[in-house]
């Protein structure tokens, strides 16, 4: 479908206030935080402006702001939040009671490092901190990904009544400026509908319903269950959706490098690579430069996850078929025992002739480099 | 695909009939008719709301609390209460 919005320069937030604007939510309601907060202030400008006609709730914290989307959410509109790091763990409890409830509410997370010692810069600690909570978890690499991930994720929270973050790298994506295209409302409208609740699903007074209500040990257990199938099996509708809406919005040539392009994942580099670098966020794009700058000499592949939870275990274990080292670069510690991604990834390999290692890169905003990536690589290109 | 008996935890109006607490209870109240001075102390301070002051012909049509098992808990504030010690907390098991 034709989309009359330019490619433009923009910077990385604003692409993404601009994609929400346009995905037309009812209800936005965020606490600011670094380096999420340049996502809310431009839809708090476009509100004072006059340009949409959402409600724009203010909140004292993080809580209240997790709180006051739930509750839009719960009366059946599309709801919208950001935060990061320490608003994202005040959000904890709140998460987990909007992934219980079933509610479709969609959040960016500006990825940051959480205290202490306090630091404002990128790494994945405060989403992993998060990764249990019943949440939907995408990734994104560049602002045109982050773009498409929340549209995906609308459909996506919509279809299934879950709640999805989408994950952009704090300053790496929200502060930088990148070329990318903003589809405009019609063109969305085609893929994602307007939001409308089912009767019985919503809080009504014509239809009086309780949400979340007391359940004893008879019924607990079935609603965990429910949310853990429903979650695994999203899997494939993430899959089928991204590949939809890539149909209907497309935005640039594809790689020939590119040999996997899916909304799970993104397989970047030869055939029969030696080794893959499995990874997360924006760091998949300095590993595609050190990856070009190889050439043809380069037997190097890297697997980017634009989709964490569900972890899609088998669609890996397909993707990884023949290869003899990976390595999971990942901007996470699981304090106490292995990363998250590399925990992850020795589960969903165990059995195969694949050996792992495990590689934490950049945390608290240290810059990852061609150099360090290459110096990665090169201490297990001897084995 | 969605898993659509348990997916969603909602509940209608007056899902408490079916659900009756009085099966958390460890501990049973039990009034005697005699002792009482049918004060209603202890309907009063039902957290539960669960106790009512009925005339009762066997004592002259005085009023009486009555306890509604099926939601007491057994808390025994009731027996705490009571000014003339005539509610017992009995094990209910």
């Amino acid at each position: 479908m034709k989309n009359n919005n330019k490619r433009q320069l923009l910077e990385g937030s604003r692409a993404i206030a601009l994609t929400v604007k346009a995905i037309r939510p009812a209800v936005v309601s965020a606490y600011p935080i670094t380096p999420q907060t340049h996502i809310v202030e431009d839809l708090a400008k476009f509100k004072s402006d006059g340009q949409e006609s959402y409600e724009y709730v203010r909140a004292e914290s993080e809580f209240a702001a997790a709180s006051i989307v739930l509750g839009a959410s719960a009366t059946g509109s599309r709801t919208y939040s950001a935060t990061s790091s320490q608003g994202l763990l005040l959000m904890a409890e709140v998460i987990y009671n909007i992934s219980g409830m079933r509610l479709p509410v969609v959040m960016t997370v500006a990825n940051r490092a959480v205290s202490a010692p306090i630091n404002i810069w990128n790494d994945h600690s405060d989403i992993m901190g998060m990764r249990d909570a019943g949440a939907i978890l995408l990734f994104a690499e560049t602002h045109q990904e982050a773009i498409d991930q929340h549209v995906l994720a609308y459909k996506i929270a919509e279809s299934l009544s879950l709640p999805v973050f989408v994950n952009v790298d704090g300053f790496i994506l929200t502060h930088s400026y990148e070329a990318c295209e903003i589809p405009e409302t019609k063109v969305i409208k085609k893929f994602l509908p307007d939001y409308k609740a089912k009767k019985g699903e919503f809080l009504d007074p014509k239809n009086p319903i309780t949400m979340g209500m007391f359940a004893g040990p008879q019924y607990y257990f079935g609603f965990r269950k429910a949310l853990q199938d429903d979650l695994l099996a999203s899997a494939k509708l993430i899959e089928k959706e991204y590949a939809n809406w890539k149909k209907i919005f497309v935005t640039g040539k594809k790689d020939a490098l590119v040999k996997i392009d899916n909304g799970l994942m993104e397989y970047y580099g030869p055939k029969n690579p030696k080794i893959v670098l499995v990874t997360l966020g924006s760091v998949a794009g300095t590993i595609k430069q050190v990856i070009d700058d190889a050439g043809s000499k380069n037997s190097v592949g890297l697997l980017k996850l634009r989709c964490y939870r569900p972890f899609p275990a088998e669609q890996i274990k397909k993707a990884l078929k023949g290869v003899k080292q990976v390595i999971t670069i990942e901007k996470a510690y699981g304090l106490g025992y292995l990363s998250p991604l590399h925990l992850d990834l020795a589960a969903a390999l165990y059995g195969e002739k694949i050996k792992l290692a495990s590689q934490v890169v950049g945390l608290g905003g240290q810059d990852v480099t061609e150099t360090e990536i290459s110096k990665i690589i090169k201490a297990y290109e001897k084995f | 695909m969605l898993s659509q008996k348990y997916m969603r935890p909602v509940s209608n109006p007056n899902t408490s009939l079916n659900n009756k607490t009085g099966s958390w209870r460890v501990y049973k109240p039990e009034t005697d008719y005699k002792t009482c001075i049918g004060c209603s102390l202890c309907a009063k301070f039902c957290p539960d709301a669960c106790i009512e002051m009925k005339a009762q012909k066997d004592y002259e049509n005085k009023l009486k609390p009555v306890t509604d098992y099926d939601y007491c808990k057994g808390c025994g504030l009731c027996a705490k209460e009571c000014p003339v010690k005539a509610i017992k907390m009995v094990k209910d098991f």
